[in-house]
């Protein structure tokens, strides 16, 4: 097997004042023609930077200090910027991670491919290669295709046209950073097939990021662990997948959510929650033109018992979250009932909901928009009780308590939430819920914008909470994995419709619609039992 | 507040604007005391050129000292200034944190009404007002106040419209905090940086917009103002240029350290600006 790419003790720096010197250390690591390295990680452990510096991407306040990467024989640290752009594209070809905004908006797919041709001079093949190569990422149709505008397709279909674009030139290398990231589970699974099929039959070697290690188990031969920029373990992806040695990837391998349903008892039989009939339509375009209408909603109907927690799973666009927000009127339904503790609260009007609003909470997607910039945290926590007329010093007494109840230190009331990290903030969102005592809790992806290992810890603290608190919870997420270990039963949404629901063991044990069954079998690395490191840790 | 010191010190123009107009509020503030007095009152022979007969910027066609009267001027120019500001402020960020924040037909209302006075060329509207309304000190501060909150009103109902929709505003609204505290406590004080920039520059246009109603004879005729040195010697300036000259320094150096600091407040007032950065990006 040729050896294709072998980076060396590369050091690359960072600027001044960022939290570590380098942003890789002591980097070494190889790929061959023919295999796929996945190179595996948490946000801001040095994976991008390696495989920019490897494409010679690397921004100029980002100074290589150290080390060789050798591509085909070649010192490419040493080649001029003319000689890198000409390997570049031709011999080694990068995907990114975010599809939608990766192509020009304002250039046809099949125009962009072509010009990737042209500028290695293979500009008069094009009108051959380019259908060619749509039809071999698996896009249908790809004479209309190729004559299309990026708006007008899918984020996978965009990835499909990424990944056929950096084909183009028939790459010796192709580097993937995050592709599957902003995608769909469904799709995420279609261009892992896709990368895998065409790596096999074109013998590339493919230098995978990513920081899933269910991805890892679906696509990688060999495996590289990178924290902090240093390379903590590689190797085959068994080994390291099923009996890994270092302490860090053991951590990262014990927190990835194993998807196993436990049969769970029936909580109660009290309804907390019914939603019946509820309907979303939005309406698009104006006095002019066309106008579009999306029913966002539409039977959807569900109980919610007191004391369960019922998740809400679906691809993006398929209305969980604004089913969730109707809960909490931040969304208003046209038709429906929304029943909590016997009273429907959707014909309510602003001063009809503050009881109400005591009573039931949310948990935010985003750390990082959901707690005002410039508000003291615990004056965030604290301002939901005060007003409902608490004490201010006596909701202060008790943010103090509830930081410590989400496993924060009381001294984060005098900070602003920019001295905190995600998960932190995300605590911070989580305490500031229940400074409100409720009895319902949603959570809107609490988790999805966290590692890994971070939302391990999350989701134990959400799951000893409502157990502590005898909450309630409607838990939304896209993460099938993450929904099996945390939610007691299951809704399946699609296009605004609930298309199964059931508990947790049945929806994964036996599903019954059929695109259940197309979500379960996206779910990445199935084949892999993730080992129980909890022994000998 | 340090740190803001820093990046705003960072931009030379803006502290070479800080001090220019630090000293124009130093003259406006102690004109009585340089200049005792009135600047109405005649002062030495009429048509004196600047050094001579103790007079260091000369003398206007009635013998007034022309000093007196950039010094004096400045107090009403910068006070019509600050004032019919603060007025359109209130006037466009009432109007657009309603509209922002509202949405729906509210939002198409205020902003139509809007667009009624941006339809209008505001230095006409301006005119007509104080035209109608006699030219008062009191009705040209409201003539300004009225042409210029729709640039206001626009900067903060699209701020709003951006604010109303992160999840920290939504999360108040779960909280079931009135609108008024969520506008006020959540909303504003995030959209406060473009408003504070904007306003900088607001009082830069408002001080020309008077000199131009002064220079037109629609200043208000008991106060000095640099707009109505000016015009009185327009008709002289070939043979008496002190009189218009150096009135236009004055409204040109006001004006040039508003637009810079207003320049400097922006660029240490966006987090999204690069800074410490070596190279080229």
């Amino acid at each position: 097997m040729t050896r294709l790419l072998t980076v060396e003790n590369l050091t690359v720096g960072l600027p001044q004042g960022a939290d570590r010197p380098h942003a890789v250390e002591g980097l070494s690591l190889h790929v061959d023609a023919g295999e796929i390295l996945c190179v595996v990680g948490e946000s801001g452990s040095g994976k991008s930077i390696t495989a920019n510096t490897v494409m010679g991407l690397l921004p100029k306040l980002l100074p290589v200090k150290g080390g060789s990467i050798t591509f085909e024989g070649e010192d490419i640290l040493a080649l001029s910027e003319e000689a890198m752009r000409d390997r570049r594209g031709r011999r080694m070809a990068m995907v990114f991670q975010e599809p939608m905004t990766a192509l020009n908006p304002l250039m046809k797919v099949g125009d962009q491919i072509a010009e990737a041709l042209a500028v290695h001079g293979r500009g008069q093949d094009a009108a051959k290669r380019v259908p060619e190569l749509l039809a071999a990422v698996n896009l249908p149709d790809p004479a209309s295709i190729a004559r299309s505008h990026p708006f007008r397709l899918s984020g996978g279909q965009r990835q499909r046209v990424m990944i056929a674009m950096a084909l183009a030139l028939e790459p010796a290398l192709l580097i993937a950073d995050e592709p599957t990231t902003a995608l769909d589970v469904t799709t995420q699974m279609q261009i892992l097939r896709l990368v895998r099929e065409i790596q096999s039959r074109q013998g590339m070697g493919v230098m995978f990021i990513t920081h899933d290690f269910g991805v890892v188990a679906e696509i990688a031969d060999r495996v590289v662990v990178m924290q902090h920029g240093r390379i903590v373990e590689q190797g085959a992806a068994q080994q390291v997948l099923n009996a890994p040695q270092h302490p860090y990837t053991r951590a990262l391998i014990a927190a990835v959510p194993h998807g196993d349903a436990a049969a769970r008892p029936a909580v109660s039989v009290q309804p907390m929650l019914e939603m019946k009939g509820i309907e979303k339509t939005y309406h698009r375009g104006g006095w002019f033109g066309p106008k579009a209408t999306v029913r966002a909603i539409h039977s959807a109907d569900f109980t919610l018992f007191k004391g369960e927690t019922l998740g809400l799973v679906g691809e993006s666009g398929s209305g969980k979250s604004t089913l969730a927000r109707c809960v909490v009127r931040l969304v208003e339904p046209e038709k429906g009932e929304i029943i909590f503790a016997g009273e429907d609260l959707r014909p309510l009007s602003r001063t009809g909901w503050l009881p109400y609003r005591k009573r039931i909470q949310m948990v935010f997607q985003d750390p990082y928009a959901s707690l005002n910039p410039r508000r003291k945290v615990g004056d965030a926590i604290a301002e939901g009780p005060i007003t409902y007329g608490v004490d201010p010093a006596e909701a202060r007494a008790r943010a103090a308590e509830l930081l410590r109840l989400v496993q924060l230190d009381p001294s984060a009331l005098e900070r602003y939430p920019h001295e905190f990290s995600g998960g932190q903030r995300q605590r911070i969102g989580l305490a500031r819920a229940l400074a409100m005592q409720p009895e319902l809790l949603i959570a809107d992806e609490p988790v999805s914008a966290l590692d890994v290992s971070v939302q391990a810890q999350v989701l134990n603290l959400l799951a000893d909470i409502r157990k502590r608190l005898g909450l309630t919870m409607l838990f939304i997420t896209h993460d099938l994995r993450v929904a099996a270990q945390i939610c007691d039963r299951i809704a399946v949404m699609q296009r605004g419709a609930i298309v199964e629901i059931g508990s947790t063991a049945e929806v994964f044990g036996a599903p019954k619609h059929p695109y259940t069954r197309a979500l379960l079998d996206s779910i990445p690395g199935q084949g892999w039992t993730p080992p129980d490191l909890s022994r000998s840790a | 507040m340090k740190t803001f010191w820093r990046n705003f010190a960072r931009n030379r123009g803006a502290v070479v604007g800080l001090v220019i107009l630090v000293l124009v509020l130093i003259v406006a503030l102690t004109a009585p005391w340089i200049f005792p007095g009135s600047p109405w009152d005649m002062a030495g022979a009429p048509f004196a050129p600047p050094g001579e007969d103790g007079m260091l910027l000369g003398t206007d066609s009635l013998g007034r000292d022309v000093a007196a009267g950039i010094a004096h001027g400045a107090r009403v120019s910068l006070l019509v200034g600050a004032v019919s500001t603060v007025v359109s402020l209130v006037i466009g960020i009432g109007l657009g944190a309603i509209a922002g924040y509202l949405g729906g037909w509210v939002d198409d209302v205020v902003m139509r009404f809007t667009e009624f006075f941006q339809t209008i060329p505001s230095f006409v509207l301006a005119i007509l007002l104080v035209a109608i309304f006699t030219p008062t000190i009191q009705s040209i501060v409201f003539a300004i106040a009225v042409v210029s909150w729709p640039p206001v009103a626009r900067v903060v109902r699209a701020e709003f419209l951006s604010l109303r929709s992160r999840e920290f505003v939504q999360a108040s609204e779960v909280l079931g905090k009135s609108r008024i505290s969520i506008v006020l406590g959540d909303i504003l004080p995030n959209a406060l940086s473009p408003i504070v920039v904007l306003s900088s520059l607001m009082v830069a246009s408002a001080i020309l917009l008077e000199s131009a109603l002064s220079f037109l004879g629609l200043g208000d005729p008991n106060m000095m103002s640099w707009g109505f040195l000016i015009g009185s010697g327009r008709s002289v300036i070939r043979m008496a240029w002190w009189m218009s000259v150096f009135p236009g320094i004055a409204i040109f150096l006001t004006v040039l350290s508003l637009n810079l600091v207003g320049e400097g407040l922006s660029d240490a007032l966006n987090p999204r600006l690069p800074r410490n950065r070596g190279g080229k990006p």
